[in-house]
């Protein structure tokens, strides 16, 4: 079902270079730039297909993957997001780990956490963590609804909604929650022999923003995003 | 619906360069040569970035000198009733390895010691490769380039590691742990390197084997 129309592009790719060889500069004329879908890491240009729901569309040479449309996409991502918006919230104020050591208890939160660093020039590294755990994948989240939701309503693109949604892409590395629960589970190792330690409910919080993370990564296609805010109430 | 194979022998793959266009490396769609800003989602092109070698080097660099620092400071400070001590990241793996937690050892040695120094050896051999002829297939550089960009983030577990126990274990006198000085330089090293990554145009890797001028097309 995945693997399937990687050939999207054989055709194109005769036509394309045909009319490459007649006349580099009149490329345009014969097939309309509109048509056109170029991998954005390896620049291989094919002619657009639009695979069927479910299958994806793949570079050829770097195995990119260019289109993937899914069934209901828009309305899953949106549910998707407000799950992660409430999760990650949420994560953010109960503890995640508390700790129990001869009586001495201690519990903290994400908050906490990124203010462990708050002393002198460590702030700097407080306030980076908070935003790679917290501020980032939550602005990401914003933009996707922002985005996504009128496009799903079949209402004109937000205001900005372009910049928003190329922002929200250039942000992607920077979204870290899930390598914070998996740092969760390394810490715990780590002083496993010093005390008793457990996990609290945003610990499991966090579990599910790992889950939510990677089905919004399977479920979201730029490109349809791209085209339908390029063409707006196009059906 | 979706195309064909229309013969059996494939045809070369042209890129929008040689074509005589230029992509938007956000949304994938084509312009003319020369088109500075892409008119559907404003990102600024170039047909291939050769300035950002600069760049990536320069981050490079900063993400190494970064990185020597954290490994000679303490990362963490642990302070209990009868000492305190000081362990550095590779210390902090060894005393976990002597607890018998092997594969916790093995992750903090993975994250913090092999991905970032391969990190540096991955990013300096593309961004060298780009300048000579064939050092490695194109798919294999490929490959290399994008699991460089997807597993540097991961080096940030160490940081997040540091910070869930510094603000865990503050037992007062019984056990306080506090973050040394060398997590603000690896985070910083992380950071850079991955801005220098994200600084590679990746677009570079398939150019030399087409050959960089006009290749002939004959037919
Ligand atoms: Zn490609
Ligand atoms: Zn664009």
């Amino acid at each position: 079902m995945t693997r399937s129309c990687e050939e999207l592009n054989i055709k194109c790719q005769k036509l394309l270079y045909k009319s490459a060889m007649k006349d580099t500069v009149d490329t345009q004329t014969q097939t309309p730039l509109a048509d056109l879908i170029v991998c954005p890491q390896c620049d291989a240009v094919y002619h657009l297909k639009i695979p069927k729901m479910g299958e994806r569309a793949v570079c050829q040479r770097c195995h990119t993957v260019l289109i993937a449309p899914r069934h209901k996409a828009g309305l899953i991502i949106i549910a998707i997001s407000i799950a992660t918006f409430i999760l990650i919230i949420g994560a953010a104020f109960f503890p995640f780990l508390d700790i129990d050591a001869a009586g001495n208890k201690n519990s903290v939160s994400v908050i906490d956490a990124a203010l462990a660093f708050s002393s002198g020039p460590l702030l700097l590294l407080a306030l980076a963590t908070a935003a790679l755990i917290l501020i980032v994948p939550l602005i990401r989240v914003v933009i996707t609804l922002y985005v996504l939701v009128p496009v799903v309503l079949d209402l004109p693109p937000a205001r900005y909604a372009m910049q928003a949604f190329r922002a929200s892409e250039a942000l992607r590395p920077w979204s870290m929650a899930e390598i914070f629960a998996l740092g969760c589970a390394v810490a715990l190792v780590k002083i496993a022999d010093l005390a008793t330690v457990g996990f609290g409910p945003a610990f499991w919080m966090f579990g599910g923003l790992v889950v939510l993370v990677v089905a919004q990564e399977n479920f979201i296609c730029k490109w349809s995003v791209w085209n339908s805010l390029e063409h707006p109430k196009k059906s | 619906m979706v195309g064909m194979e229309l013969s059996g022998t494939p045809q070369k793959i042209l890129s929008a360069r040689q074509m005589g266009l230029v992509a938007c490396t956000r949304c994938t769609k084509a312009w003319p040569m020369g088109t500075q800003i892409c008119g559907r989602c404003g990102h600024k092109m170039v047909s291939r970035d050769y300035g950002s070698l600069q760049r990536v080097w320069a981050f490079w660099v900063v993400g190494l000198m970064c990185y020597i620092p954290a490994n000679i400071y303490p990362m963490l400070r642990t302070k209990t009733l009868f000492q305190n001590d000081e362990s550095t990241i590779v210390g902090g793996a060894v005393e976990l390895a002597h607890h018998g937690a092997f594969g916790v050892a093995a992750i903090i040695l993975v994250a913090s010691v092999v991905i970032p120094l391969a990190k540096f050896w991955a990013i300096a051999f593309l961004a060298i490769s780009v300048k000579t002829r064939r050092m490695a297939s194109n798919s294999a550089r490929h490959f290399m380039y994008e699991v460089v960009e997807y597993i540097g983030r991961w080096s940030m577990i160490d940081i997040f590691v540091v910070a869930i126990l510094s603000s865990l274990v503050q037992l007062k006198t019984l056990a306080t742990i506090n973050p040394g000085p060398a997590s603000m330089f690896f985070a910083l090293s992380v950071i850079f390197t991955m801005l220098s990554a994200q600084a590679f145009d990746s677009r570079m890797i398939w150019d030399d084997r087409s050959g960089n001028g006009d290749s002939t097309h004959n037919d």
